[in-house]
């Protein structure tokens, strides 16, 4: 054994020395430093979880509001908001709920809250109730016409165009001008009152358009005519052409 | 009239009282204990909350949001992110694809401050948003490249971020696909999305699902039976982003356009 | 926070097409260049030394202990910037208790740490042994302790012991090489495995990194050698100074070809990201990557190179245009990790806009101390120089 470790060169020696200092300087103090709980459940901290959760909570959450304002949950769980949660509007009120005293959330008076989401911008999806603000009763507060927990239109709309502006501004212009909505779309009178029961009809057929456009047809020469049987018989017409600017490319 | 308000206000304390002693009872009961150590246990129970029964996940439908920007405010505030433009969890994208081709996509403010009409010359082919959130990969790149551990997947499937461990070498915003992380300026840490991990443990939505006025977030449970994801993903036909670098997203969109990237 | 803010908000106005918010904030700015940068430089320079230990080019003998103390100087240095870049510097050790075994970043630690114990100290510590104990000797007062110290207060100088030395060295060596490859390697690795950014993801990264590696070594070596021989009035050995050329010659070659190769591969794949990062290359890159890297840091030293080789000019005019030819190599090189670095994050994952990389002055990602993070090692190395003089004549055969 001693001779075995004589035969050992003395630089040699002298190198492993260092080594095992600095590998069991390295083991002393990894193992101190390394969190307790690391690699418990995964390869990170624990406690990481526990720090993440108790993060305090801003906004409450519908189901909370609706434990005590029961009244206006009922309300509006029927109306067209039914899906819009309390604290959209109102901010965040889990200090509220905690104590009710302590802090009231507010509730927008003005006409900034609600073009939010009711402006009229071209890529909001067809159908969404939207309106142009500097033409719609300029400097009236939505909420005098609009009650916010059960939104419908003050007094049934008369006109189309009411509801269907961006549509009714794209027709007036086109040479479908003076061709009424109701020409195409059957609607029920019902339709005013809950437009989403009652969804107007639209046309089926290429025979529909033919009524005006086959050149079978006699009537005025100014519309523009085509053989049913021989153009794109495959298609129904609104496939290339958008009835309610014909003209678009 | 003064007593009615008072009535009211005795209702509504009474009320408060039975929450709270509901959640207690719910809460006191021994669970069932899974999982190895005694924290995670406790934790369970604290929380009246077993990770081991949940696997979250996310649907966006494209045609269903409005573009309000309700989400991107409501995460900010939820989560204490830094109100200046440079810092989301959650934004809101606008495209605009014109008839010649081109594609023009911005988010101001991540749409917090809502959008301005756009005027353009050209003729518009369509227009959409579309909401951006982590992605909540199932297979993370930017937990494979943390080079501590101070990012992991938890046991529920969110990835979650621990500051404090954190040592900010960026690696794992180089690493998102999805420019989903950002370094907050005042931890000096990275941060992202948790889906509001504190607020799902305490049975409730994440804030930017909770103040979506047109349900084009829905939140829940994945590869569960009764979950309103996967209603979502047996409804609609489903994409998720970037499928082609396979990080298996767990938020799913319904109705993406080829644009978004 | 407010910095922050403030050096932020102006970038938002020149940001071209869409880029994601959170993608305002430029991560890695200049100090994350110079990191590659660094250890690139020792890279090179260890293998130029292996040349002399392992393939016997004996011509590169003057130039063996200077690259080596070259390689450990620049070494030390490189983790530097890294650490600087940090959110949290102080936090940085948790990169050795708890690494990540899937993170190419975590295994920077121990690859760092097996390349500057296990190859150059220790290769550094058998070559300079004998002359350690020997100056140690003729010293008096601290120096004298100091050398003691670092040899360790050994004291066989017996022949065994010196062939022992020596034949440690060579078996360093052969382990030095791949040790050399995996440490500049891995850093290219760090870039081409992140399959986010399509400007980084690609296999022939790490090999980039390495010959671009091997080139900035050994023309920094050039550099050194051809500077600081006139300047302690000795004459340049030509012959090494040729072979240095030489070799500096064909790996640029290669390092020329592989680039090639990857610019052709990405051209002719064409994928998603072509569009975005070919407006990358011939905008905002232009001048960095086409006029800097290629053709000022590559093409014209080659051709100078290339003409020597064919004309046979003589000494004087060779010892200048190898110089120079070394220093545009550098400017290159840099050019090259510049480009990786800062030109993968000038474009948006979106694939839809580009943005802008503003550089501060003051402050711990500024100019001032990317500045002094490239001298340091020269400094470093001037310090090392009077402590362990590379010089041939010092050395107590």
């Amino acid at each position: 054994m001693k001779n075995y470790w004589n035969s050992i060169p003395e630089q040699v020696k002298r190198i492993s020395i260092l080594l095992i200092v600095i590998v069991a300087a390295f083991i002393v103090i990894r193992a101190n430093l390394v969190p307790k709980d690391f690699g418990e459940l995964g390869h990170y901290r624990t406690s990481a979880i526990d720090e993440i959760i108790a993060q305090n909570l801003k906004y409450g959450g519908e189901i909370l509001c609706s434990e005590c304002h029961d009244d206006v949950a009922e309300k509006k769980a029927s109306s067209f908001h039914k899906n819009v949660s309390c604290e959209v509007c109102h901010g965040p009120a889990a200090d509220h709920a905690d104590d009710p005293d302590s802090f009231t959330p507010t509730a927008p008076k003005d006409r900034d809250t609600c073009p939010i989401c009711h402006e009229y911008l071209q890529s909001r999806p067809t159908g969404f109730p939207q309106i142009i603000s500097v033409s719609h009763n300029p400097f009236k507060p939505c909420k005098s016409c609009h009650n916010a927990h059960d939104p419908t239109p003050p007094e049934t709309p008369k006109e189309c165009s009411a509801c269907h502006k961006e549509i009714f501004s794209v027709k007036s212009l086109s040479h479908h001008a003076f061709v009424e909505c109701k020409t195409c779309h059957k609607t029920k009178d019902n339709h005013r009152l809950s437009p989403r029961e009652f969804i107007p009809e639209k046309p089926t057929s290429r025979n529909f358009c033919g009524q005006c456009h086959s050149d079978e047809i006699v009537n005025n020469d100014e519309i523009p005519k085509i053989s049913m049987t021989e153009h794109e018989p495959k298609y129904v017409c609104w496939q290339c052409h958008y009835p309610h600017l014909p003209e678009a490319k | 009239m003064i007593d009615s308000e008072k009535n009211d206000e005795t209702r509504r304390n009474f009320l408060r009282k039975l929450c709270y002693s509901a959640v207690l009872a719910f809460v006191s009961p021994s669970l069932v204990m899974r999982g190895k150590n005694k924290k995670i246990v406790e934790w369970i129970i604290g929380e009246n909350y077993n990770p081991y029964d949940h696997y979250w996940s996310m649907g966006i439908d494209i045609n269903k949001c409005i573009g309000c920007g309700r989400c991107a405010e409501s995460c900010k505030i939820e989560n204490n992110v830094p109100k200046e433009p440079f810092f989301f969890r959650t934004w809101v994208e606008r495209y605009h694809i014109y008839k010649d081709g081109e594609v023009a996509i911005d988010s101001p403010n991540g749409a917090i401050n809502g959008f301005s009409k756009v005027v353009s010359e050209k003729s518009l082919e369509k227009s959409f948003f579309v909401p951006k959130i982590c992605n909540q990969c199932d297979h993370p790149p930017c937990v494979q490249v943390c080079p501590v551990g101070a990012t992991f997947k938890s046991i529920d499937g969110v990835v979650l971020v621990d500051a404090n461990y954190c040592i900010g070498c960026r690696y794992c915003i180089q690493a998102c696909p999805y420019g989903a992380r950002y370094i907050h300026p005042v931890t000096r840490s990275a941060d992202k999305c948790t889906f509001c991990y504190h607020r799902i443990v305490k049975g409730k939505l994440p804030a930017c699902v909770e103040n979506c006025p047109t349900q084009a977030r829905v939140f829940g449970e994945f590869k569960k039976k009764a979950s309103p994801i996967e209603r979502f993903r047996r409804m609609n036909k489903i994409n998720v982003l970037k499928p082609a670098l396979n990080t298996e997203p767990k938020v799913f969109y319904a109705n993406l356009d080829m644009e978004v990237k | 926070m407010e910095e922050i803010v403030q050096h932020l908000t102006p970038i938002l106005n020149e940001v071209t097409g869409y880029i994601f918010p959170n993608e305002i904030e430029l991560h890695w700015g200049l100090l994350v260049v110079i990191y590659p940068y660094l250890t690139g430089l020792v890279a090179g320079a260890f293998i130029l030394a292996s040349l002399v230990k392992v393939f016997n080019v004996k011509e590169l003998q003057p130039t063996y202990r200077m690259s080596l103390l070259t390689a450990l100087a620049f070494l030390i240095i490189a983790p530097l910037p890294l650490l600087a870049h940090l959110g949290h510097p102080e936090k940085s050790f948790e990169i050795f208790l708890t690494p990540n075994q899937s993170s190419a970043m975590a295994m920077f630690g121990f690859v760092y740490v097996w390349y500057l114990m296990a190859v150059l100290l220790l290769e550094i510590w058998f070559d300079y042994r004998k002359d350690l104990i020997l100056w140690a000797k003729s010293e008096k007062g601290l120096k004298k302790w100091i050398l003691k110290s670092l040899s360790l207060f050994s004291t066989d100088i017996s022949e065994k012991a010196v062939l022992f030395d020596k034949k440690a060295v060579k078996i360093i060596t052969i382990i030095g090489i791949p040790s050399a490859f995996i440490l500049h390697g891995y850093v290219g690795f760090i870039f081409g495995s992140i399959k986010a950014n399509p400007f980084w993801s690609s296999v022939l990264m790490p090999i980039v990194f390495l010959f671009s590696a091997i080139v900035s070594g050994i023309a920094l070596v050039l550099i050194l050698y051809s500077f600081i021989t006139p300047l302690r009035g000795k004459e340049i050995d030509m012959a090494c100074l040729d072979k240095l050329a030489n070799y500096l010659f064909y790996v640029m070659i290669v390092d020329f070809s592989l680039e090639a190769l990857d610019f052709i591969h990405r051209v002719y794949e064409s994928e998603e990201s072509i569009k975005i990062l070919s407006d990358l290359v011939s905008g905002k890159l232009f001048v960095s990557l086409v006029v800097i890297q290629i053709l000022i840091g590559m093409i014209i030293p080659l051709i100078a190179i290339a003409l020597i080789k064919i004309l046979k000019w003589p000494a004087d005019l060779r010892k200048q245009i190898y110089f120079l030819s070394a220093i545009l190599v550098q400017v290159g090189i840099f050019s090259t990790r510049w480009n990786v670095v800062i030109g993968g994050q000038l474009f948006s994952k979106s694939f839809m806009g580009l943005t802008v990389y503003k550089m501060s002055f003051f402050g711990l990602e500024g100019l001032l101390v990317s500045m002094i993070l490239l001298i340091a090692p020269l400094f470093l190395l001037y310090i090392l120089f009077k402590l362990l003089p590379p010089w041939e004549e010092a050395r107590n055969l």
